[in-house]
């Protein structure tokens, strides 16, 4: 029962399909069998954040998840939030406010505050704190994300209301 | 690092989980969320045969109202459980400890039964179970047994279910009129787990305590009911020097482990501070000042 087992799950709105051992982690395979090395691998043990991503429209890490677990299910990766060529409102927060310099902790930080905002389309500052304190950043001082968090959910707001 | 080889099987249904089980007799894991399993994986600390992921079997997910109880599944995500307006309605003590348990995307995965079988000293909701006298329901061979938290959690993430045995069901009574809850904790850091933790939910009539459930994590190898804190309240009322009594007895009680993230000493202070101001936000919430 350790042999490999097709694994068919949807990634950012295309099926994909290939094969894996059971013990292989979710995080290398999408790294490594589908080619999606947007999500990063940090820590392995669920602690840094980077290989946050979400499975079935909520934020997992997959780093605590097999990939043979992700049989079926729809996953999103920081290579599916941009669309028709145009940045996700996260994205652009975060270029506009310095929301990066290595990009290690980023594509785990845009999926984490992006399902924030999902639960909470309006979070005060605590909240976002608290919710970005689920990923870690060696470089860029947590200042700039926060502020690039608040920016991207105004202008989700005003985009849904308009 | 990577996880070690191990045979996997995902049954659909429990039975064969059972089943499985006994086959390897005491060399399998039941992989429930996985946020500490796979993480003890990827470090090799744990080396199981066999992994049996029970992710799968739909039937183990729900909560639900039953006989002035909530009975949850034990594969019920901790994110439902947080979102669940039945719990934040009927039992916030337990909606609060929730968003105590790591970050919501751990959550998400992490369920209600992976956390209480874990049975991790510091974790919350073992001392939600044992405040409240919550019951956990096991599967084996034999069909069911139903333990009290107390008999359940037995030592240093060692609880009462045999090597063939799952947990299938976890069972809280409902919060009733005039109560208040709340939970406190220090950590170094949000979502790790506590250095030391208070579940209180007290009852009031008048000016009277009528019931005061409190625990504490991560002062033992197991959760510590505060008995002679809740012996207090309800013999003392809740005057500010009963509360602040209750509390001195709560540390009273308490042997505390000392390690590299905190003395003994430092614990047994925690444990005082924080079941004060567990009981007095709860006795707030319980006179309808919403806080
Ligand atoms: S790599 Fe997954 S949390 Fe660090
Ligand atoms: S930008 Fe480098 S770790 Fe966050």
């Amino acid at each position: 029962m350790s042999e490999s087992r097709r694994i068919r799950l949807k990634v950012n709105c295309e099926w994909r399909e290939s094969r894996a051992a059971p013990r292989k982690l979710l995080v290398d395979f999408l790294r490594e069998d589908l080619g999606l090395t947007g999500t990063h691998v940090g820590c392995e043990h669920g602690i840094c954040g980077a290989c946050t991503i979400l499975v079935n429209g909520e934020a997992a890490r997959s780093c605590l998840m097999l990939a043979v677990q992700a049989d079926g299910a729809e996953l999103t990766t920081v290579e599916g939030l941009a669309a028709h060529g145009k940045l996700h409102p996260l994205q652009e927060a975060f270029r506009e406010h310095h929301g990066l310099q290595c990009g290690f902790c980023t594509p785990g930080m845009l999926l984490t505050a992006y399902d924030l905002l999902c639960v909470n389309p309006a979070p005060d500052e605590e909240e976002i704190r608290a919710a970005l304190s689920a990923v870690l950043c060696r470089c860029t001082g947590y200042l700039g994300i926060i502020e690039a968090v608040k920016t991207a959910a105004r202008r989700l707001r005003e985009a849904i209301s308009k | 690092m990577k996880p070690p080889a191990f045979e996997y099987h995902d049954p659909v249904e429990l039975e064969p989980a059972l089943e499985l089980l006994r086959r390897y007799q005491g060399e399998a894991k039941i992989l429930a969320g996985g946020q500490s399993l796979l993480a003890l994986l990827n470090f090799r600390l744990t080396r199981p045969v066999a992994l049996i992921d029970v992710n799968r079997i739909r039937r183990l997910s729900y909560i639900k109202e039953q006989d002035g109880r909530l009975c949850l599944g034990a594969v019920t995500r901790q994110r439902a459980v947080e979102f669940s307006p039945l719990v934040r309605e009927k039992l916030p003590l337990l909606a609060e400890a929730t968003r105590l348990v790591g970050h919501l995307p751990t959550r998400t995965r992490g369920t209600i039964g992976g956390s209480l079988a874990h049975a991790d000293p510091a974790a919350e909701y073992p001392a939600v179970f044992s405040a409240l006298d919550g019951e956990l329901v096991a599967r084996g061979p034999n069909g069911e047994r139903v333990l009290g938290a107390r008999e359940f959690f037995q030592g240093l993430m060692t609880t009462a279910l045999a090597p063939d045995e799952v947990l299938v069901e976890v069972r809280l009574p409902l919060m009733t009129a005039q109560c208040g809850w709340a939970f406190e904790e220090f950590s170094r850091r949000q979502g790790d787990f506590a250095i030391v933790g208070v579940a209180a939910q007290v009852c009031v009539v008048g000016e009277r305590c009528k019931t005061a459930r409190l625990a504490a994590a991560g002062v033992g190898p197991t959760p510590l009911r505060l008995e002679r804190a809740e012996q207090t309240l309800e013999q003392d009322g809740l005057s500010e020097r009963s509360i602040a009594e209750a509390a001195a007895r709560a540390a009273e009680q308490t042997e505390p482990p000392s390690d590299l993230h905190a003395t003994a000493q430092y614990r047994r202070h925690l444990t005082r501070v924080l079941t004060q101001r567990a009981i007095s936000r709860a006795l707030a919430r319980a006179r309808g000042e919403r806080r």
